[in-house]
């Protein structure tokens, strides 16, 4: 499946979307990354598994650049995020857990605003807009106030301004969260399908029904990862939430 | 695409979505409004009788109460902006907007300046507002002195600002905020020369009097005062510029991705 430690003298590839190496990170007393190691190539479909409290959020604040960690190296298409920050984050999407939406602001307002900060020449910008929501299917909403919209369709505005500066790797945070099954469903099927355009995507989450056998998963335990590898191959005959206890003694949510 | 015209859209953009936010929050634009008008329609009224003002630079004849807070009280805007800019930032802080702007592909010294600027701007615009509404009451002054007194505004108000952003980056709690606010505007307003000048009170305590000048909020309405009368006070300016540097220096430390503790939940 391509993805796998990397070797010590690993040289971050342009073929990977992201390499990221002996990461360490603690709040205080507390270990919150320790020795993460991992790459991720381009065009696939990575969950990052974990509970509560294993250290995904961490790691994407280190990889959106939020927190410096004081060990290891995160390159992001090639870029080195210590040494080029402003190139790495370039090439990043990020969806956070929380919205991070003007809910006063038009639909429009909200991606105009995000494209400005990445540069994005206005007519370009506008271009992309209107495109992004007809594929999003509202079209005719982009005047509307964000708060007018359902929470599946924030979500979904999210992701595609995420991508409006079309970036080579997409990171969600647990981008599911208080959604219903369905928008859940759908989110999911939507963004496994954004890696056929090539797009890397890292996905954390905490439930099982979210992945597919054939994705990548790294399983981030107590800031360690417990295991790396395709997801049917690791979890073999077992279900993964079954095998997520086995190898955590934690739980994980079936749906 | 260039650098410059990356900065150039990202920081017009960083500064209309202040501006929509202020003005989209009718409330907060009010609040901001009847705070100094009370203090001027009310507490000058009443407060007038017991002080009593001699001739002081810049001003060359006797001057009314009123006449003499009005900078004080657009100093006071500006401090009560920059602080709620900042209450603003640790709220973005906690519900993750804050985040979707220091991810941006830009230096973050640059992204925080763009968000001071946009701050300055919402403060600015509100002190001539209320200039407009004493103009009408009758306290008026040169149109050249508006005008001069402009740059004085921004200066204070970036360096209110900056007070507010280290502010931020330092507390990390929402609820904390509030008690940096009652430990830092109302010290800072009365700790100054925005109410009574700095010889009145040296009368009472010269200890109090000391601090006041040592207070940069003292420099700021200074500043202000005498760009009003088309004056300008050297060491104000020094004062205001050093504090904003200070100030300025210590927020981008505080938002150093070192520095910077994002609440880990998973």
């Amino acid at each position: 499946m391509g993805r796998s430690r990397a070797p010590d003298a690993l040289i971050p590839a342009m073929t990977e979307a992201l390499c990221v190496k002996n990461l360490s990170h603690s709040w205080g007393a507390k270990r919150a990354l320790d020795e993460v190691t991992f790459t991720l190539p381009r065009g696939s479909f990575c969950a990052l598994l974990g509970q509560n409290g294993a250290g995904k959020s961490t790691l994407i604040s280190v990889l959106t650049g939020l927190i410096r960690p004081p060990r290891g190296a995160v390159h992001v298409a090639g870029h080195d995020m210590a040494r080029a920050p402003t190139a790495a984050l370039g090439k990043i999407g990020v969806v956070f857990q929380q919205p991070t939406l003007d809910l006063d602001l038009s639909v429009q307002a909200n991606l105009r605003y995000f494209a400005a900060l990445h540069g994005i020449p206005r007519r370009i910008a506008d271009d992309r807009i209107v495109e992004a929501l007809g594929r999003l299917g509202m079209a005719e909403r982009g005047h509307e106030r964000l708060r007018s919209l359902n929470g599946g369709h924030r979500r979904r505005m999210e992701i595609a301004r995420a991508l409006l500066h079309r970036p080579d790797l997409l990171i969600l945070d647990e981008p599911t969260v208080g959604l219903d099954a369905g928008t859940r469903a759908a989110i999911t099927e939507h963004v496994h399908a954004l890696t056929k355009t090539g797009l890397s995507v890292l996905w954390a989450t905490h439930l099982s029904d979210e992945i597919r056998p054939d994705d990548a998963v790294i399983l981030l335990d107590k800031g360690r990862i417990r295991a790396d590898g395709e997801a049917r191959t690791l979890s073999g005959l077992e279900d993964i939430p079954v095998w997520f206890k086995r190898v955590t003694g934690g739980s994980l949510c079936p749906a | 695409m260039s650098g410059l015209s990356h900065l150039a859209r990202a920081s017009r953009a960083i500064l209309w979505r202040e501006l929509m936010r202020f003005l989209l929050q009718r409330e907060r634009f009010l609040a901001a409004l009847v705070r100094p008008l009370v203090w001027l329609f009310v507490f000058a009224s009443g407060f007038r009788a017991a002080l009593g003002l001699s001739i002081i630079p810049p001003y060359q004849t006797y001057i009314s109460y009123e006449t003499y807070i009005l900078p004080g009280l657009c100093g006071m805007i500006l401090l009560f902006s920059g602080m709620q800019s900042s209450l603003s930032l640790v709220h973005e802080r906690e519900n993750g907007a804050m985040r979707l702007m220091l991810t941006a592909p830009l230096p973050r010294w640059f992204l925080l300046m763009a968000k001071l600027a946009a701050s300055a701007l919402v403060g600015i615009l509100q002190v001539f507002v209320f200039l407009a509404i004493a103009y009408t009451y009758g306290i008026k002054l040169k149109i050249s002195g508006y005008a001069l007194a402009l740059p004085a505004l921004i200066l204070a108000a970036l360096m209110l600002g900056a007070l507010g952003l280290f502010l931020s980056a330092s507390v990390r709690r929402l609820e904390n905020f509030a008690g940096v606010m009652n430990f830092v505007i109302f010290p800072m307003f009365f700790c100054s020369s925005a109410l009574y000048p700095i010889w009145k009170m040296q009368e009472s305590s010269p200890l109090l009097a000391q601090i006041c000048r040592l207070n940069p909020f003292t420099h700021a309405v200074e500043l202000v005062r005498f760009a009003l009368y088309g004056q300008s006070s050297l060491p104000a300016l020094l004062w205001c510029l050093g504090s904003f540097g200070v100030f300025f220096a210590l927020a981008i430390r505080g938002y150093e991705p070192a520095q910077t503790r994002v609440p880990a939940k998973g």
